[in-house]
């Protein structure tokens, strides 16, 4: 079934914790210490550890495969990181809301959706977008 | 005075080791986001659904393609400093998902070096091929070099 031009994502809410992005540094093999070092985000000049944006953009990516189901009809998704994300240490961690609306089919009849993602009640991603194939 | 050195912009980095995907790495991953996706974790469902293998997430493709992107963070004659780095854009095209038991290799070029106020961009395309040399996904990202420009 093809989506219509409009339709909108189920709500998507993420809490980001620090032992998330600890499990992400592993998962990932990015172990930049502004991830898990408030040391060394300070010394960035950051207020305090930042999430990966590759975590912000996978938790923005879940939302639509939430939607579709199928991860592999995802052929196309981008982003541009506008605000870092702080995760302070503590139980509750960050935030993340994402929103998704179905913009337009292309002409192969892909549905592209835009997504907002919110942190704080701040847009934390610009131009985020995914295609996914029918 | 810029740190970063545009003469690199149009070189291709040597294609560096190839990056084989396993079941327990693609679950680890999928795990780190919370996703209980079946297609990640459950080789039966994702054949099931048409494919060969368990699927990766749609961002894993950063994972592949992360040593190649190490290097070209350490070319001894850009002058990028580690701790200036901060994630600017990132976009993923797939001729098909990344699944299981592929064995995949990056190659990286850098496409952009310029002034973003008083920091600088650096922006590269990295293609990733599977064993037969078939294009499964153009991985196009840009960094921050923060204030060093």
């Amino acid at each position: 079934v093809k989506p219509a031009p409009g339709t909108r994502l189920p709500r998507f809410r993420a809490t980001i914790t620090r032992l998330d992005l600890v499990r992400y540094c592993g998962a990932a093999g990015d172990f930049n210490p502004i991830h898990w070092s408030e040391r060394h985000a300070a010394a960035a000049g950051l207020p305090t550890v930042i999430a990966h944006g590759m975590v912000t953009m996978g938790m923005a990516m879940r939302a639509v495969t939430d939607w579709c189901g199928d991860p592999g009809r995802v052929i196309e998704c981008g982003v541009r990181f506008a605000r870092v994300v702080p995760v302070p240490d503590d139980d509750g961690g960050a935030e993340l809301d994402v929103a998704g609306v179905v913009v337009r089919l292309d002409e192969n009849g892909n549905a592209v959706v835009a997504l907002t993602v919110t942190n704080g009640g701040g847009e934390v991603l610009t131009g985020a977008y995914a295609v996914v194939r029918p | 005075m810029p740190s970063l050195n545009r003469s690199l912009v149009g070189l291709h980095l040597p294609v560096g080791e190839p990056y084989e995907v396993a079941l327990e790495h693609v679950r680890a991953f999928a795990s780190a986001l919370g996703d209980e996706n079946a297609l990640y974790r459950d080789p039966a469902a994702a054949r099931a659904a048409g494919y060969p293998h368990a699927i990766a997430p749609p961002t894993f493709a950063q994972v592949v393609s992360a040593a190649g992107r190490r290097a070209l963070f350490a070319h001894p004659e850009l002058g990028l400093r580690y701790e200036r780095i901060l994630h600017s854009e990132q976009r993923f095209r797939y001729e098909r998902p990344i699944v299981v038991g592929d064995v995949l290799t990056t190659a990286y070029a850098i496409t952009e070096i310029a002034l973003k106020g008083r920091h600088e961009l650096l922006a590269w395309d990295a293609e990733i091929r599977d064993a037969e040399g078939e294009l499964v996904c153009t991985a196009s990202g840009s960094i921050l070099s923060r204030e060093t420009a």
